[in-house]
């Protein structure tokens, strides 16, 4: 158990989910994978298949059209894996929350299939790469604590 | 005594231990040339171990068998090319007649072996994958053959022992013009069975998503990423035993071969990094042109005596 989240949190393969974003926090998430911040020293690592990845990197409002997908994407990545809710319209819905397509932020679509899932907020508009960086810390300290309660994931 | 051979030494321990800290070299330099710093030592461990212990998702649309079936298969094919070479580097007699073109059918499991599981898994954008690493194989292995030939006709035999014994009397034979020729090819070949940038026309990661790799996920993805680390291993100790004159196992000649093994890493790494990912049309007639051409011409200045 603990050799599985050792190793997880030492290498997390991310997947990123565009989910009616205005593009601005996609353009933050490649800035966070160029080499000036070079997040390959943690063993983060783009991939092209939810297949592969440990983590999705979901940014923006999610409405009727990709609820669906979104779901789907989560369901077809093997677990365990983190959601990371990237950018304000991700973390709540932002100024779209009264819109007439919004089908809900990031978490609830998720825990609707998965009430356990594990969502990592990072709020921002967009936010900065340092900030998107943190949260991936954040992310790995959760797991640190899963890995001393024993929790099974 | 073969069994522990073929699991600790040189085998499956030996090698997977030292395939992924080479394929560790190879990210490292990559890092380094891009100006990073790059992933700790133990990265592709962590990698390897995190796959196997991850949940395996089997699509619906596949063939459960041949799905799990071929990354099994393709990591024990590419263990026993490993432990032969090796085997066959400590002691020249263990060799047998033929074994170099056994050893040649065995390289071409795992590239098989990816076909197959790619075509098992039902995915569009997998099966293109599959159909591009079924042209790169039948474009690489044809100029392969010819610059072998040239080992196997200047040494009169097809077994590597000879072939070892024949450098260890002679030279070996990448200090002639012919062995150099058909040292670049081997070299290129063994490039595109790795899959390595110029050639990583069917993974092709920008467009394909994972191309052949796509449907696949923890363990199986594991054992794949564990085959291409160990013929990440394999493919310069197969050019030293062919062209360079072996790995001799005592004093100064370990730390020759470890050299030697180290620049050709280097020189795959960098080439690597300095060369766009070609088209599939692009990457058939670099091989059945130049590359044809250049094998012929190695084998006729062999046979004239270069």
């Amino acid at each position: 158990m603990s050799l599985k989240i050792g190793s997880l949190k030492r290498s997390i393969w991310v997947y990123h989910l565009a989910c009616s974003p205005c593009n601005n926090c996609d353009i933050e998430i490649l800035d966070v994978l160029t080499p000036r911040f070079d997040v390959e020293r943690f063993g983060i690592v783009l991939v092209g298949s939810p297949r592969h990845a440990d983590a999705l990197l979901v940014t923006g409002m999610v409405n009727r059209q990709i609820k669906p997908r979104l779901q789907e994407a989560y369901r077809q990545t093997p677990k365990p894996c983190v959601v990371f809710a990237i950018g304000s319209c991700a973390v709540s819905g932002n100024f779209f929350r009264r819109s007439y397509n919004m089908a809900g932020p990031v978490d609830r679509v998720i825990k609707e299939i998965d009430p356990n899932a594990i969502v990592v907020y990072v709020p921002g508009c967009p936010p900065k790469p340092e900030a998107i960086i943190s949260s991936v810390v954040k992310a790995i300290k959760f797991l640190d604590n899963l890995k001393k309660k024993k929790v099974k994931v | 005594m073969p069994i522990l051979y073929y699991l600790v030494f040189p085998g499956f321990v030996f090698v997977s231990v030292v395939g992924l800290l080479t394929a560790w070299f190879d990210r490292k330099l990559t890092a380094r040339v891009q100006w990073r710093k790059g992933p700790p030592i133990l990265q592709n461990f962590y990698d390897v171990i995190k796959l196997l212990t991850k949940e395996v998702v089997i699509p619906e649309s596949a063939n459960p068998t041949i799905f799990l079936l071929a990354p099994a298969i393709a990591l024990s094919a590419s263990v026993l090319v490993a432990t032969m070479l090796g085997i066959y580097n400590m002691n020249y007699n263990a060799s047998f007649v033929g074994d170099l073109i056994v050893l040649w059918y065995l390289l071409t499991i795992p590239s098989i072996m990816i076909i197959l599981g790619a075509s098992a898994s039902g995915n569009p954008l997998a099966s293109v994958g599959a159909e591009r690493e079924i042209n790169q194989l039948f474009a690489y292995e044809f100029p392969m053959i010819i610059a072998l030939c040239v080992v196997i006709f200047r040494v009169g035999s097809i077994s590597i022992g000879k072939i070892l014994e024949y450098q260890a009397a002679n030279g070996p034979i990448l200090y002639s013009v012919s062995g150099v020729l058909a040292f670049i090819v081997v070299l290129f070949a063994l490039q595109a069975k790795l899959g390595l940038v110029p050639f990583d026309i069917p993974e092709a990661e920008t467009e394909l998503g994972a191309g052949i790799f796509m449907e696949y996920s923890g363990a199986a993805l594991g054992a794949f990423k564990l085959t291409k680390a160990i013929l990440l291993y394999i493919s310069p100790v197969f050019l030293i035993t062919l062209f360079w004159g072996g790995i001799k196992v005592h004093g100064l000649g370990l730390l020759w071969a470890f050299l030697k093994y180290i620049l050709i890493i280097v020189i795959m790494t960098l080439l690597r990094n300095t060369n766009p990912r070609l088209r599939i049309d692009q990457s058939i007639k670099y091989f059945w042109g130049w590359m044809t051409l250049i094998s012929i011409i190695a084998f006729i200045l062999m046979r004239v005596g270069y």
